[in-house]
């Protein structure tokens, strides 16, 4: 199976700590992997620098071929990232919202209306192309939010936190929109809620003061643990991790 | 090209769309005018004659300009709308581009606006007028790099108080727009003269009159503060854009 992303020692320290540490990890192409881990685990950190945010102190980490330490320009055309919080152009409309992306990944005015349309249609958003993205409610935002980081078509899709805050009917929605992705591209997933990286992962790593503790399917980390709820597995990884 | 201006474009509408914008930025400086107006045909004063006070008028609407370009970017820098942003193929110099852009035709039309109410309040059209409003570009230069500055900074809270408090005040009265500074004592007009605002003022008023001589070094000294602001705000700038 090919990677889509290969991570070679990745480290990153903040003054006097060590954020991330010497990270080693592989992410299959058309992959949903969910990195999960508590506060401070060093989860949004590696998540930075694989969207080239953010510097790595040392170690390197190939997207489709592509180092984030030497070919940042190449990496951010084939990536996407919808950040925790809702990132949206608040005063704008839902499709200027979308034209918006178009225009910052440089598509011409006809592949602009024309990928706008599509998301509009994929999505389901015509009943409120128009309206402005702050009248929209937590969960239409969040929509578009995903919305706005698939229209450059990315090969890897980063979701921080993509249902945070979210009420259980748009959490359960938001979960069928994100599985339709799965198997189109390559998606890394950041979450507190174990449920929902059971429920949408292919494989899930979890992280610990900056290491990467264990990766397997669900059923693999639950077997690995000897629990057969999976937040007892996840709740043993990280005990037993023990303090670095 | 095309990505800078996608940027651009929705800094235009973020702002036009504020309305602040509107009440301040372009009501606020008719009204001055307007009042300011309406006592000089009660109570002559040469100071408040329209050749003498549009100018200035013109030049103290641009502080509210450096206003809020400064809380768009501050606002922004917190947002997850830049972070996203920053995950795309945008430059620092699109990035930069595209927040001073957007500003130069809302204080070109601030100005036109201004000259076109005072005309109907009485002020003689000559062609000087039009020099006057093409040569605001100057002081708009300086003006919106202090923006970016400000924006780039300090946070969106400090803004409200160094831009919107101190910025307009130092503009209002160290600029000679509504008293004769040389009524301030010897110590103040030394300290005005060594600010720009005050040869912003003259630099508009002399283009009015069309005494080219005069504007002359008033022109040095508001491009030399655009410039050398211009240079520290985009070192600034480009340094937040590294820690976020």
């Amino acid at each position: 199976m090919k990677n889509a992303i290969e991570i070679r020692k990745l480290t990153k320290d903040y003054k006097d700590i060590r954020a991330v540490d010497n990270l080693d990890l592989e992410i299959h192409e058309g992959e949903l992997f969910a990195l999960l881990g508590v506060n401070g685990a060093g989860k949004t950190t590696t998540i930075k620098m694989l969207c080239c945010i953010t510097q790595p102190t040392s170690g390197d980490a190939l997207l489709n071929g592509k180092s984030i330490a030497s070919e940042a320009d190449a990496v951010k055309k084939i990536i996407a990232v919808s950040p925790q919080e809702t990132a949206v152009a608040p005063n704008l409309s839902v499709e200027e919202n979308l034209k918006l992306m178009c225009g910052v990944h440089g598509f011409d005015r006809q592949r602009a209306e024309k990928r706008t349309d599509e998301m509009i249609e994929e999505f389901k958003l015509d009943r409120i192309r128009k309206k402005k993205a702050s009248k929209l409610s937590g969960g239409w935002q969040r929509r578009l939010s995903i919305a706005m980081a698939l229209i450059s078509e990315p090969q890897i899709l980063f979701l921080d936190e993509p249902t945070l805050g979210l009420d259980v009917i748009a959490r359960s929605e938001l979960w069928d929109t994100i599985r339709e992705l799965k198997g189109k591209m390559t998606i890394i997933l950041t979450t507190h809620y174990m449920e929902e990286a059971e429920e949408l992962s292919d494989r899930i790593g979890v992280m610990k003061d900056g290491h990467l503790l264990a990766t397997g399917t669900a059923q693999e980390l639950k077997e690995m643990t000897g629990e057969e709820k999976f937040e007892n597995a996840f709740i043993k990884l990280v005990k037993e991790g023990g303090a670095r | 090209m095309r990505r800078m201006l996608s940027f651009a474009n929705r800094t235009m509408k973020e702002i036009l769309r504020d309305p602040l914008t509107m009440a301040f930025g372009l009501g606020f400086p008719v009204v001055l005018l307007l009042l300011l107006s309406l006592i000089q045909a009660n109570i002559p004063v040469e100071m408040f004659e329209l050749t003498h006070l549009t100018p200035g008028i013109t030049v103290f609407g641009l502080s509210f300009m450096t206003l809020f370009s400064a809380q768009l970017i501050s606002k922004d820098r917190t947002s997850s709308l830049l972070t996203r942003l920053y995950t795309t193929p945008l430059k620092a110099t699109d990035f930069i581009l595209g927040y001073l852009l957007p500003v130069i035709p809302l204080c070109i039309a601030q100005a036109v606006i201004c000259y076109i109410l005072a005309l109907i309040l009485g002020l003689q059209f000559t062609v000087n007028i039009i020099w006057a409003i093409l040569m605001i570009f100057v002081p708009s230069f300086f003006y919106i790099a202090l923006g970016l500055l400000c924006g780039s900074a300090l946070t969106e809270k400090q803004v409200g108080g160094i831009c919107g408090a101190l910025l307009t005040n130092l503009s209002a009265w160290l600029s000679g727009i509504w008293f004769d500074i040389n009524m301030l004592g010897k110590a103040v007009k030394t300290f005005a003269n060594a600010l720009p605002f005050i040869h912003a003022v003259e630099l508009e008023r002399a283009m009015v009159r069309g005494d080219i001589k005069v504007a002359l070094p008033h022109l040095w000294w508001v491009l030399g503060y655009g410039i050398v602001i211009m240079a520290v705000a985009v070192l600034v700038f480009l340094r937040q854009m590294k820690k976020q």
